[in-house]
């Protein structure tokens, strides 16, 4: 299953790597990472590989909310089709 | 990765109130039918407590892995009617607490199908069961209720419209305390449809499979702020804009119906394209006309900035889903919207102008509070003109009142949670009690003999 997790909110040392990090953790492979600094903003959209993670999709989820949480930032993850579904014939 | 692509869902989702409305299982409960009402009862409570058992569930699952919120998860069944009229009760009060049980034990927000068809004439289940509605709305929670009145291909039982306009009346009386509540349950149709997941007029058609699934999607306020991109543009540029908000409103309905009937093993029927609007801000139809330059709503154009609206919604949904149905169209209940709410506070929106706004939208007069000292024989009226409309002009209109007990013009009435809150609306002094009298039929417009 593929899953698209964006990371939003004020920029500072060590959200690439925190996140990334938990990534590791949770046995889940970056496939393509955007990066930019958009309106002052950090702004990361990252598409994931879940396929090797054991865990439920809710449980990384919370383990990804609750990382977001400690480095200052919003982190959402869901499935890559709602964004093929609307915007993709 | 298409980046913009993806940011701007997210913004749909967070900033623009984008969401699936309801995920709602139909559940034909043909095969409970027995003479013995307990025991029809059981087979009822069993049936859709087994069919629905994961429909919280898979609806919680797609939220979480899709990250669109899902409002509302529903059931609606066979028209109760027709299963209560092989038993020899005299009363339905008892199925009515057998679906409320049966929602509570599901943990969804509403059960529709404590319904009639009586658009030509009643059986005798039809006939109890119309006398069972106010009861079982005020005794029940989670039930909702609806009675055909009228269609283009029959005309108008004006019996029936009658009748309604006393059940509305007696169903206020029962829910007083909750200043008529009972009524937002209770909608009145003519060219009712058989798989709308909307409530309170779901229930679930003698046509339909035994199981299916069927979505109503939402999103005024994304259209709104589409169309804040645009100002000043031509209609054109509107109509546009409005069809390309509503295909990715709607590619959103369809994913979510295919995965919820997938996950549930049950068939997906529909998806309605309703932009249906709540109480809460950036979530309302009515800002959607006035950004398109009317002052408030209401004002003259308002019908014109609907119809538009309305066309455009299903040109862009159609394309975007297998199989459309239901109401889809643009809502415009008065408490559910707070543009609404505001225009009828300001004095722009009338029951006239709203009478209007039914010709062209989806549904009808909904969610309008009236006064309670109002006339059965008024309120049947309004059900007489709202029919009128459909079966004249072979859409589907509902009749949704709230003669809300000791209120006069100007009070206003507290529903909660997504039926908002409405201003009580002035109705005509005059009467139409002798209109009302007559009963029998208003036979079938001559453009229904199409065979």
């Amino acid at each position: 299953m593929k899953a698209i997790l964006t990371v939003l909110g004020q920029d500072k040392v060590g959200i690439i790597a925190g996140i990334s990090h938990e990534l590791q953790e949770l046995n889940i492979n970056i496939l393509d990472v955007n990066q930019t600094i958009m309106q002052g903003y950090f702004t990361m959209i990252m598409m994931l590989d879940l396929e090797k993670s054991g865990k439920s999709f809710e449980d990384i989820k919370n383990s990804l909310v609750l990382k977001g949480e400690s480095l200052g930032v919003n982190v959402k993850i869901q499935r890559e089709e709602i964004f093929n579904s609307m915007h993709t014939l | 990765m298409n980046v913009n692509n993806i940011l701007e869902t997210i913004k749909m989702i967070e900033e623009e109130k984008l969401d699936i409305r309801t995920i709602t299982m139909g559940i034909s409960l043909l095969d409970c039918i027995d003479p013995d009402i307990d025991k029809a009862c059981s087979k009822i409570y069993d049936k859709i407590t087994s069919s629905a058992k994961d429909l919280v569930k898979v609806g919680n699952e797609i939220e979480t892995e899709f990250g669109i919120p899902i409002v509302n998860k529903r059931v609606s069944v066979t028209p109760i009617s027709i299963i209560g009229g092989a038993t020899d009760a005299d009363n339905y009060l008892k199925f009515a607490e057998t679906l409320d049980r049966a929602a509570e034990t599901l943990g969804v927000d509403f059960i529709g199908g404590f319904s009639a068809l009586v658009h030509k004439g009643y059986t005798k289940g039809d006939e109890i069961l119309i006398k069972s509605i106010p009861e079982a709305l005020a005794k029940t929670k989670k039930v909702c209720s609806s009675v055909n009145v009228g269609s283009s291909k029959c005309g108008i039982n004006m019996d029936a419209v009658k009748q309604m306009g006393e059940i509305i009346k007696q169903t206020a009386e029962l829910t007083k305390d909750t200043q008529g509540l009972g009524c937002a349950k209770l909608v009145v149709f003519a060219n009712a449809v058989e798989d709308n997941p909307f409530m309170a007029g779901a229930f679930h058609g003698v046509g339909e499979a035994d199981k299916v699934i069927n979505v109503g999607v939402s999103g005024p306020g994304v259209v709104k702020i589409a169309l804040e991109k645009v100002k000043g543009e031509s209609f054109d540029v509107v109509a546009e804009t409005i069809k390309k908000t509503a295909f990715k409103i709607t590619r959103m309905g369809q994913l979510v119906a295919l995965e919820a009937s997938n996950r549930l093993g049950v068939p997906f029927g529909i998806v309605d394209l309703s932009l249906a609007p709540t109480p809460a801000i950036g979530d309302s139809v009515a800002h959607i006309l006035e950004e398109m330059g009317l002052e408030v709503v209401g004002t003259h154009g308002t019908t014109a900035a609907l119809a538009l609206l309305n066309d455009a919604v299903k040109k862009g949904g159609v394309m975007a889903c297998g199989h459309v149905g239901g109401l889809s169209g643009a809502f415009i209940p008065v408490s559910e919207d707070a543009g609404m709410i505001d225009a009828v506070m300001k004095g722009s929106l009338n029951l006239e102008k709203l009478e209007a706004m039914t010709a062209i939208c989806s549904v009808g007069l909904d969610m309008i509070a009236i006064p309670g000292d109002t006339s059965a024989s008024t309120i049947a009226a309004m059900i007489a003109d709202e029919s009128a409309i459909g079966v004249i002009n072979n859409k589907t209109t509902a009749v949704r009142l709230i003669p809300a007990p000791g209120t006069k013009v100007g009070d206003i009435v507290h529903f909660g949670g997504l039926l908002g809150y409405a201003p009580v609306m002035p109705t005509n002094k005059f009467s139409s009690f002798d209109f009302i009298q007559r009963g029998g039929r208003i036979p079938a417009p001559i453009h229904s003999f199409k065979n």
